[in-house]
């Protein structure tokens, strides 16, 4: 587990959230660091949003406390929490200017004309929002807006930002494009930012850490290098890359001193292996990725196969190609240079040291 | 046709090598389809528009041209002494000043009566669709089942309780009279156009900090213009052709325009003025008439935009 936070700047203490009979969220604890990047990470339905709306102060919760920068915030309203928040959808006003826009939670505060000024002008200059100002929403572009919804969270002078997908609306070339500006922008201000996203390439890009969710309890919360190499349990194995873990069920088997992986008449050797915990014979998950998997490379791998190429999908940059190894369906990336055709037998070869091993029942690592 | 020249450069080349049809399909005038189309429409507006225009031609006849019986030939004298007389000195019961005074009565009603009851489901609408107080479903039930209970049934206590504070026979017993009943369907009108709003508007403006009041007045009310132009028509011409609420919650002195006309059209003594009877009509009927004119796009656009998600 992560080492405890000497200063949060936001404290989750036990929160739950209960619709009704349905519990959203169980009695989640996280705390994040000052100036930290958090991204929320996980399926839709995992209550991701849920709990930035929790934290924005936008739903009522059923237990737990909320600190904000030491503060308890949980009976506060949203204006009075310290936060801007960025939403999926841009919701800006669409009657107002773009100015009038950034203004809005400024004049509804009564903060004095020229301060009002001042900060507009900071923000759009960050944001480089200025030949817009007097604009209409209707009148911009989705980055745009997503833009001016960045800045009417600046112009705030928060503590904590929330973004709740912020760049789901927007096209593939938009989204990378935002996605470096986002990350410039927590370097400039060094802000605490807390992301909700269902993009893995967001959150392993953007996080210092990520939270995995699922079934509204966070599943593993670390950095996106560890979260990705290895994955606490099945769930966030399988969630985390693009194309997905290759997992193959099977037995973990104790062969005089040493443990191995036995699907079928193959035998996997583990001897390189960093066991989580103590084995203990019985049905296992062995789970590698796709690109940990060495193509063609002749012997010098503690485990080697022949298997059948099936499917060969080129992606450009590099090439997915698809397995028969036994009965189970394998993925293997492979740069496009070396790409083999349907029906070919081929050889592959991987170190288990880069693979994970999960429980057979409970998903957990072993 | 600019943009058919556009278009044709690759049928152009296309035309290089085949001969048949090619660019837009010819239409013909008078298909059969275009007949069926317009004979349709053309039968059915006149069926509609031949009422009214004999109408508008007997209110501009003297009475011995009525009495000879061709009500649809146009009038050989025009005259407009029906109409003033329909105006200014028309009888009914005591009084015989004609219809101004039910038209004055008519505004005095409707004015205060679209005002507030607009105001009031407005807010309704507003805070059942996005402050999900607790009961709102339940409250909201209540009123949409409202909607639903006949008139008559309500009619007797209604007279009992004006009567009781005061009111009865009073505009300001009418005025809250349609007030009342025009509240479930303008709320539910109102409800469903905030509901088609995004929600994240509404948040956003919450972490803005803006309060109940502010979020209506200065982000819900300015994107809602359409939904109010439909609630005015709606009301406007309800409580405008509103006959029944009229005649039993006034007195004579301050009936509505609607009572009044009646009162003339049905007057037994005398001869029958058709002519006069057509203009006083017309007059009660112009101002739904002209809201209509007026507004008609946007109550289309209105009724669109609490339809669909705008």
């Amino acid at each position: 587990m992560a080492a405890e936070i000497a200063n949060p700047s936001v404290s989750i203490q036990d929160l739950s959230l209960n619709f009704g009979a349905v519990s959203v969220l169980q009695t989640l604890n996280l705390d994040v660091a000052d100036g930290e990047f958090i991204v929320l990470l996980g399926p839709s339905g995992c209550g991701k949003s849920t709990l930035l709306n929790c934290i924005a102060g936008l739903l009522d919760i059923s237990d737990g406390r909320i600190f904000i920068k030491g503060k308890n915030v949980t009976w506060e309203e949203p204006k009075d929490r310290g936060i801007g928040m960025v939403f999926q959808s841009y919701a800006l006003y669409p009657q107002m200017t773009v100015e009038r826009n950034l203004s809005f939670g400024l004049r509804v505060a009564g903060v004095p004309k020229d301060e009002i000024a001042k900060r507009i002008a900071r923000a759009a200059e960050i944001l480089q929002i200025e030949p817009l100002l007097q604009r209409k929403p209707s009148a911009l572009s989705g980055g745009q807006r997503q833009r001016v919804a960045i800045g009417r969270a600046l112009v705030r002078d928060v503590d904590v930002f929330l973004f709740d997908e912020p760049l789901s609306n927007l096209d593939a070339k938009l989204r990378s494009e935002l996605r470096v500006e986002i990350k410039l922008l927590h370097r400039r201000l060094k802000n605490t930012m807390i992301y909700v996203t269902h993009d893995q390439i967001e959150a392993m890009t953007l996080a210092d850490r990520i939270a995995v969710m699922k079934g509204g309890v966070i599943q593993q919360l670390d950095a996106p290098q560890t979260i990705y190499n290895r994955p606490v349990n099945r769930f966030v194995a399988g969630f985390l890359g693009s194309p997905a873990m290759n997992f193959i069920d099977g037995r973990l088997e104790k062969d005089g001193g040493d443990w191995h992986f036995a699907v079928e008449d193959v035998r996997i050797p583990l001897a390189t292996y960093a066991f989580e915990k103590e084995p203990a014979p019985g049905p296992a998950v062995f789970g590698i990725r796709p690109e940990h998997v060495a193509f063609n490379s002749g012997t010098g791998w503690p485990f080697t196969a022949t298997a059948n190429v099936e499917v060969v999908e080129p992606m450009g940059s590099d090439t997915l190609v698809w397995l028969k190894l036994g009965q189970q369906n394998f993925t293997v990336r492979v740069t496009s240079e070396r790409t083999p055709k349907n029906g070919d037998a081929v050889s592959i070869g991987f170190d288990p040291l880069r693979a994970s091993l999960f429980d057979g029942q409970t998903g957990d690592r072993i | 046709m600019a943009d058919v020249a556009s278009l044709s450069t690759s049928a152009q080349a296309l035309r290089r090598h085949a001969t048949g049809p090619s660019g837009p399909k010819p239409r013909h005038v008078l298909s059969r389809r275009n007949i069926f189309l317009y004979g349709t429409l053309i039968v059915v507006a006149l069926y509609y528009l031949l009422p009214l225009y004999v109408m508008i031609v007997t209110s501009l006849k003297g009475m011995p041209e009525i009495r000879l019986g061709n009500i649809f030939s146009p009038p050989m004298e025009i005259t407009f002494e029906p109409w003033v007389k329909a105006w200014a000195s028309a009888c009914t019961g005591l009084n015989c000043d004609g219809l101004s005074r039910g038209f004055w009565n008519s505004v005095r009603i409707t004015v205060p009566s679209v005002l507030l009851s607009i105001a009031i489901a407005s807010v309704n609408g507003y805070a059942l669709a996005n402050w999900r107080f607790k009961g709102a479903d339940t409250f909201f039930i209540i009123l949409i089942v409202g909607a639903f209970i006949p008139y008559q049934v309500m009619i007797y206590p209604i007279v009992i309780i004006l009567r009781e504070i005061g009111i009865y026979g009073t505009l300001t017993g009418l005025v809250i009279v349609h007030s009342i009943f025009g509240m479930p369907i303008l709320t539910l009108l109102f409800r469903n156009y905030f509901t088609s709003m995004p929600e994240e508007l509404f948040r956003a403006a919450r972490v803005d900090g803006a309060g109940f009041w502010g979020i209506y007045l200065r982000i819900m009310l300015p994107m809602s213009l359409p939904i109010f132009v439909v609630a005015i028509i709606l009301q406007v011409t309800g409580i405008w052709n509103d006959f029944l609420f009229g005649v039993v919650y006034t007195r004579p002195d301050t009936y509505p325009m609607t009572v009044q006309l009646n009162n003339i059209v049905n007057s037994v003594q005398g001869v029958k003025e058709y002519n006069v009877n057509m203009a006083a009509t017309i007059l009660t009927g112009l101002v739904p008439l002209i809201v209509y004119f007026i507004s008609g796009k946007l109550f289309v656009r209105g009724i669109a935009a609490g339809a669909v998600k705008g």
